[in-house]
């Protein structure tokens, strides 16, 4: 098993007819096949576009003009969105009021304003939004949404979660070379205001079978390690409790600076990695000193 | 990006706040005059610097009894010459860290008849996601200080975004605030007004440390700390103007002309990585080995040769720089286009230092051998480990 994607997951892709949505998803076709549907433009319905490369290579995608014809098309029960970050919210919207359930938002430098107002549709509506400013998930050899390199995944056992795109891929990279394996990728993303957070994605794989231990990636800013380490704790009591690694990135950083994500920034004096780290190690999460032994310490967490 | 006291006054003044008098300095010759169109008899000479704990700073060209960056004064003439002491000196805050800054920018005031100050904040809210208020009786005072010692003394109010500020809202503020009389009836329209401003202008943080409440009864925005959100910058090309460069790192304007996500920090060793997470964890895998990193840099995912190089003649522009660790795990971002980069970048600049390049992800074999069949005196990782453990053996011998 995996969670939120797998085999059958059908996707349709918002800004597919741009460049970044026609690379990728030329890799996600050439990904074991993962399901791309269509795409959609307002201006460009009826059109067909021609996957460029790949194992893939020739395969026709249908374009809609909305997301809600493209779902009433395909049956797409995901959608991935690349469009500019001017566009990248309504695109959102659009996608929550066509009622899909897994939305996925690469886009990054969306404003804050933009997303606070996201959050609100998203409160009551029937989807789940991932990012945005995030690399999307991933489950090995069923399906890649999203712009991770599917090279150095490997089916197996470890749930990997985390804020960085590249330190995913350094998660990832570990597990495999320490022969474990993964179920499910998850990047929930570097900004402030996003849609899934760590507590939504550790519960689905607290609850999946297959998905033996976890790695979580935190960085700077807000306190959504100490929201998790928190919920953590409360699960275990509950007898809801499997093997985590963690890592704090941004240690170093200076206070009030961003660090490149939007959402990694020290402010107020709060958000600093030491406090996020005691708080995983209080809720029994072996926390790597070391962005490159993020293996070797699952392993110890395994035990 | 943030902005000046007195720009952020005129652009809540332009929503219809109330501030006081105030005329900007931009050059020591302006002085006279700006003092002379204030109505007197108190003037308030503020020094204009991205940076907090103004009041409480002090010159470093100045004795140390002097008075700080932010002046009360009782006449004209003192106005003028305590003006004139603070222009272009350079002000050393607890925010400003030891180097201080220089003063090219000051502001002149009306003095206000102050009864009580308050502390008004608007921020995103990153656990509810909402913008929401913070509001607190205890202003002109440093607000950490507030939360840690007394909490029971900060109100956070968050706002529906799809309904916007409330009667009940304004209702909940008001009482935080202990607001009465006249003071009450201003809060009606003021906070709705800096609402405004904070959601149409994009701004990421609007903090009035103090609101104050006059003796006469009315409210006023005495001091405004304005950033805005560097995401939304491109739909407001009047606030884009606004931005003051010489506030900035010389090396990060730079960076910024290439869209690269750079930090100058005071270390010795330059990175380049791709990836906001990864230079992170980068920085932090140097101090781990005992050395301290000159910078962050993110090449972000769709670096080009152009861009790499960019970056490398950045991270070498600084002079304190004894060694370099370029790396990349690449997703999107290719290991022989950085690779390509490098090399383009050492031939055009040379290389003073040792370079440890790690590569790693889509491409890596061309990467290397670009690597490798040019001349380059470089140092190659297999891992991040190693990578790390190599640039600090070789800047600290």
């Amino acid at each position: 098993m995996s969670i939120l994607i797998n085999e059958n997951t059908k996707v349709l892709v918002q800004g597919l007819t741009g460049k970044t949505g026609t690379f990728h998803t030329e890799q996600a076709l050439d990904y074991h096949g993962s399901q791309m549907v269509g795409g959609i433009h307002p201006k460009k319905g009826g059109s067909i576009w021609t996957c460029g490369s790949g194992s893939a290579q020739g395969k026709e995608l249908p374009i809609f003009a909305s997301v809600a014809e493209g779902k009433a098309e395909t049956g797409a029960d995901a959608s991935v969105v690349y469009v500019p970050p001017a566009g990248a919210a309504s695109a959102i919207i659009e996608a929550i009021d066509a009622q899909i359930p897994l939305i996925i938002c690469i886009t990054e430098g969306v404003p804050v304003k933009d997303m606070v107002e996201v959050k609100a549709r998203l409160a009551d509506s029937n989807s789940r939004l991932v990012g945005p400013n995030c690399p999307g998930l991933l489950t090995p050899e069923a399906c890649k949404i999203g712009i991770m390199p599917g090279s150095i995944f490997q089916k197996g056992t470890v749930g990997v979660v985390s804020r960085s795109g590249t330190l995913t891929y350094e998660a990832v990279y570990q597990t495999t070379t320490a022969g474990l394996g993964q179920t499910t990728a998850v990047g929930i993303g570097g900004d402030p205001v996003k849609g899934t957070e760590f507590i939504d994605v550790l519960d689905l794989f607290l609850d999946d079978d297959d998905t033996k231990s976890i790695i979580m990636i935190g960085e700077i800013g807000g306190s959504a390690e100490e929201e998790a380490s928190e919920w953590l704790m409360e699960q275990a009591k509950l007898g809801r409790k499997k093997p985590i690694a963690g890592f704090i990135a941004g240690r170093t950083a200076p206070p009030g600076r961003t660090m490149g994500h939007a959402g990694a920034v020290i402010s107020g004096g709060k958000g600093g990695a030491d406090d996020k780290i005691s708080a995983m190690e209080t809720a029994g999460i072996v926390v790597s000193p070391s962005p490159a032994k993020l293996g070797e310490t699952l392993l110890k967490a395994i035990g | 990006m943030n902005i000046h006291e007195y720009q952020a006054k005129k652009l809540l003044a332009g929503f219809g706040a109330s501030v006081s008098k105030g005329a900007a300095v931009l050059s020591a010759s302006d002085i006279d005059a700006a003092v002379d169109a204030m109505p007197g008899p108190v003037y308030v000479v503020k020094s204009q610097i991205h940076a907090g704990g103004r009041g409480k700073g002090t010159f470093k060209e100045l004795p140390e009894d002097a008075k700080g960056g932010v002046r009360v004064c009782f006449s004209a003439d003192e106005a003028k010459s305590n003006a004139k002491e603070m222009f272009g000196k350079t002000l050393v805050t607890k925010q400003t860290g030891p180097s201080g800054k220089q003063v090219n920018r000051l502001y002149i005031e009306d003095g206000a008849d102050i009864d009580r100050e308050l502390y008004l904040s608007i921020l995103v809210d990153r656990e509810t996601s909402l913008f929401s208020f913070v509001a607190s009786t205890e202003g002109g005072m440093d607000i950490e200080t507030v939360a840690h010692d007394t909490p029971e003394k900060i109100h956070t109010i968050g706002i529906n975004s799809l309904t916007g500020i409330t009667d009940a809202d304004v209702e909940k503020l008001s009482a935080a605030f202990e607001l009465e009389g006249a003071a009450k009836e201003d809060a009606k329209s003021l906070f709705p007004i800096l609402y405004k401003a904070f959601t149409d202008s994009d701004m990421s943080l609007l903090e009035i440390n103090p609101l104050v409440v006059l003796k006469d009864g009315h409210l006023r925005v005495l001091d405004a700390k304005v950033s805005f959100d560097g995401n939304a910058l491109f739909r407001h090309a009047d606030i884009v103007e606004l931005r003051d460069e010489t506030e900035e790192d010389e090396k990060e304007i730079e960076a910024s002309k290439h869209d690269l996500a750079y930090i100058a920090l005071d270390g010795d060793i330059g990175c380049m990585v791709n990836g906001a997470g990864l230079a992170m964890a980068t920085m932090d895998i140097i101090k781990l080995y005992g050395a301290t990193p000159a910078n962050f840099l993110d090449v972000g995912g769709g670096a080009t040769t152009e861009k790499v190089t960019a970056a490398f003649k950045i991270i070498t522009s600084d002079p304190n720089v004894k060694g370099i660790l370029v790396n990349i795990f690449g997703g999107i971002m290719r290991c022989d286009v950085i690779a390509q980069g490098v090399v383009q970048a050492v031939q055009e600049v040379g290389l003073q230092v040792p370079l440890v390049v790690r590569l790693e992800g889509t491409k890596v074999a061309e990467g290397k051998a670009i690597i490798n069949e040019s001349d380059l005196n470089v140092i190659a990782a297999d891992d991040l480990d190693d990578a790390a453990q190599k640039i600090v053996k070789a800047v600290k011998g």
